[in-house]
């Protein structure tokens, strides 16, 4: 195998756009929530097979235990974050709209850890595997995908480059920054365990020039004798969005490209969130799941702006409470980022694992124009990190155009908005697409439905 | 929480340009030459150009009014049509045709096809043609512009535009600084150029289509044997190449079609000014390649990130 060097500057990337950074909370110690009267936990708060409840109502339950599992193998278990008792098992509306179980839970306020956490044995890579799959983490950074799924690399890839994400790209969102100042050694530590058992040499931490301290405090550490080797170095890479996004960060790193329609093991690289890899630390010394995170709460119409360390399951609606409320009528509410975060109808709804910021976004943040005919002016191409033809897509979205969205590689969107965002004529582009793309996949799977027998 | 939130799609975050700022920039952009206009063929310039820019926005309300569509002068792009239209015609034209030359860019070309960004060929190129094609006299009347050199002069009320001068009659300085017959916007060189710039600065226009029309252009004369300077500074080509080639609807959006399209500007400019006896060849090539904007953007779809060309029998 080739020597892997490691890049004195990040690759070039096309596209993005720059987006205010808006990071206020970036140098505000977090804060920690006092434990909320009744949390929530949803079946749904990963990517993959729903979790089945494996408690009643009127169960007792204590911190970090199991209270949700599954059998599938892409799935993560739940664990009670409060101690207290089942209230009720009951339908909750998620952020998308969908409605699923969620198990509710009332405190007793006494914070009970469960008997059962031990710090687990780990002398393999199959038992870090489990490990990470009983801990119930999911990737912190937004997305919600297991991370034991991740970590369990398929044998016919090889990956040689472990890339910890700190690109933090979205507007207002600091809780990975805030994760490097105050845990540093833990993020460190993380990398170190996950390379060790994955027998990985290179590992690239991937962080916007726009974080000199955090910079500076990894680079302490790494440049130190934890890496006798200096197989861990830490990349400044610009401060335009979408930087973090995995194909993009992967392209900046190491100069490679994700296939289309591929992952990013067929680039040879393991891409983790920083605050993930920092949570295996922890889990591997206490036990402790995941039962807590840290989220910024931002946006105009927050009085306090503030990281929170929270339970998963509180309401939203306790957490901004906490920060000092709204200090006006706020015109959207977003769970994640306002490049690609999910607008919320109400504020009764209750924080997820992957949920990496609540923003509170007034009028006039978060207010545009209707929108107007496309000047055909080329600015989404030039925008688009993935080099693809949004206003095309979102034509042919709008026509219908199977084979119009096909040609333009529909499904290679990642929906990152930087079109949108930059679209002078305001156009719904991601929108439009984002219907295209499920238009193709009914498509497929009509194709398939109709040559059945055939491979899938 | 009383007031209901707004749901929406993401984005949330949106960048601060529109259509009515772009179109701005254009209007600047165009100012120097409209004020060059004045200094050069005398306030007259500023009353067309006020008749064409008037009419066109006139007609472009009336037009959506019409068809029950809503109402788009806001976003300035009528105005840019009219002073565009405005700098492409000879000062002395008779209002009436000029306004005519409006009718034919706004109802016709433009609001016919579905208004802005919907058009295929340029509203202000097109009606120039026409009324090029239906008034040839007055289209091409040339009255004196200030300082023009002597021999310039055809009589007293003409003079010859440097397309059909004899060699020497006009020396580079004349051509930058507008001492010459012509439309009233195509003249003076220096103006036009300095409108580019700060469309390129502002990200208006991407400086490809310029460069790459006038670098074909250039070789092109070479080829044929004129003096690629002379050329370059001379007729509507950077009135053309600056402002009429880089219209958004009417030219490629893809990278390597904006090259395509102006290297087929600056061929054919070239060719049409050589091979045919219309003095300007900038209009008809524009007009042209305007028709091939679809073809040539179907053939410059851009390499996806992570898109690999695949071999036959190579599928996983
Ligand atoms: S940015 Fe908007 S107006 Fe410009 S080409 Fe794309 S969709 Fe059309
Ligand atoms: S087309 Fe998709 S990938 Fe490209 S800018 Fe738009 S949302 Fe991002």
């Amino acid at each position: 195998m080739a020597e892997l060097s490691f890049p004195k500057r990040p690759y070039r990337t096309k596209g993005g756009v720059h987006a205010p950074h808006n990071k206020n909370t970036a140098h505000k110690e977090s804060v920690v929530l006092p434990v909320p009267a009744l949390v929530a936990l949803p079946m749904t708060q990963h990517i993959g097979a729903p979790c089945k409840p494996m408690v009643k109502v009127g169960d007792t339950v204590d911190v970090g235990q199991q209270i949700a599992g599954s059998d599938a193998f892409v799935s993560a278990p739940i664990h009670a974050s409060v101690s207290g008792k089942v209230k009720k098992i009951d339908k909750i509306t998620m952020p998308d709209g969908s409605k699923v179980d969620a198990i509710f839970i009332e405190s007793d306020g006494e914070q009970r850890l469960s008997p059962d956490i031990k710090p687990p044995q780990v002398d393999s890579l199959s038992d870090l595997i489990t490990a990470v799959r009983d801990s119930g983490l999911v990737g912190l950074g937004g997305a919600g995908f297991p991370t034991a799924v991740k970590l369990n690399i398929p044998s016919d890839k090889h990956v040689d480059t472990l890339i910890i994400n700190v690109a933090e790209c979205e507007p207002y969102i600091t809780s990975d920054h805030r994760e490097i100042l105050e845990n540093s050694w833990d993020v460190i530590s993380g990398i170190i365990t996950v390379k060790e058992f994955l027998n990985i040499h290179r590992v690239i931490i991937g962080i916007e020039n726009n974080k000199p301290d955090a910079i500076k405090a990894l680079r302490e550490i790494a440049d130190s004798s934890v890496d006798p080797e200096d197989e861990i170095r830490v990349l400044p890479i610009k401060a335009t969005y979408p930087q973090g996004a995995e194909k993009i960060l992967i392209k900046a790193c190491t100069g490679r490209e994700v296939p289309v329609g591929g992952l990013p093991s067929d680039a040879g690289c393991l891409v983790m969130n920083v605050g993930s890899i920092a949570f295996i630390a922890r889990y591997l010394k206490t036990g402790i799941p995941l039962i807590s995170r840290r989220l910024t709460v931002d946006g105009g119409c927050i009085e306090n702006p503030v990281n929170v360390i929270v339970p998963i399951g509180t309401p939203i609606k306790e957490v901004i409470d906490f920060v000092g409320g709204y200090k006006e009528q706020p015109y959207k509410l977003i769970m994640g980022g306002p490049m690609m975060g999910i607008s919320l109808p109400n504020d009764e709804l209750y924080v997820l694992k992957q949920n990496n910021a609540i923003l509170a976004l007034s009028e006039k943040e978060a207010k545009f124009n209707e929108p107007s005919a496309c000047i055909r002016c080329g600015k989404c191409l030039d925008a688009c990190p993935m080099r693809l033809q949004p206003l095309e897509l979102a034509n042919a979205a709008n026509r219908g155009d199977i084979d119009g969205l096909k040609l333009y590689n529909a499904m290679n969107c990642m929906e990152c908005g930087c079109c949108s965002f930059t679209c002078p004529a305001k156009r719904h582009l991601v929108q439009n697409i984002r219907v295209g793309k499920a238009l193709l996949q009914k498509a497929k799977r009509e194709a398939v439905a109709a040559s059945k027998g055939g491979k899938k | 929480m009383e007031q209901k939130l707004h749901v929406s799609s993401s984005p949330h975050f949106k960048g601060n340009n529109s259509t009515r700022r772009i179109m701005l920039d254009v209007i600047i952009a165009l100012c120097p030459a409209a004020i060059a206009a004045c200094v050069i063929f005398g306030l007259r310039s500023l009353v067309l150009i006020a008749i064409c820019v008037a009419t066109c926005v006139l007609l472009e309300y009336v037009s959506r009014k019409i068809m029950k569509r809503d109402a788009t002068i806001g976003d300035l792009s009528a105005v840019v049509t009219g002073l565009l239209l405005a700098l492409n015609l000879p000062v002395d034209i008779n209002p009436l045709i000029a306004m005519f030359g409006c009718l034919i860019a706004i109802v016709v070309v433009k609001q016919m096809f579905g208004g802005i960004g919907m058009n295929f060929v340029n509203p202000a190129l097109a009606a120039r043609i026409v009324l090029l094609v239906s008034f040839p006299s007055a289209m091409m009347h040339w009255a004196p512009a200030l300082g023009a050199p002597a021999a310039a002069a055809i009589d007293a009320t003409t003079s010859a535009t440097p397309l059909v001068a004899e060699a020497g009659t006009y020396s580079y300085i004349d051509l930058l600084l507008g001492r010459c017959g012509g439309s009233i916007g195509e003249v003076c060189a220096v103006v036009l150029i300095l409108g580019g710039i700060y469309l390129v600065i502002r990200k208006v226009i991407s400086p490809i289509i310029p460069c790459v029309y006038l670098a074909t252009a250039a070789l092109m004369s070479l080829i044929v044997g004129l003096d690629p300077l002379y050329q370059l500074l001379s007729g509507g080509v950077l009135l053309g190449a600056i402002f009429m080639a880089t219209d958004y609807t009417t030219s490629p959006v893809t990278k390597w079609g904006k090259v395509i399209f102006a290297v087929g500007c600056g061929f054919f400019t070239i060719m049409l000014r050589q091979f045919s006896n219309m003095p300007e060849g900038v209009s008809f090539s524009i007009l042209l390649m305007n028709i091939l904007v679809p073809l040539i953007e179907r053939a410059t779809v851009p390499r996806t990130l992570g898109y690999i060309k695949k071999k036959k029998g190579e599928q996983k």
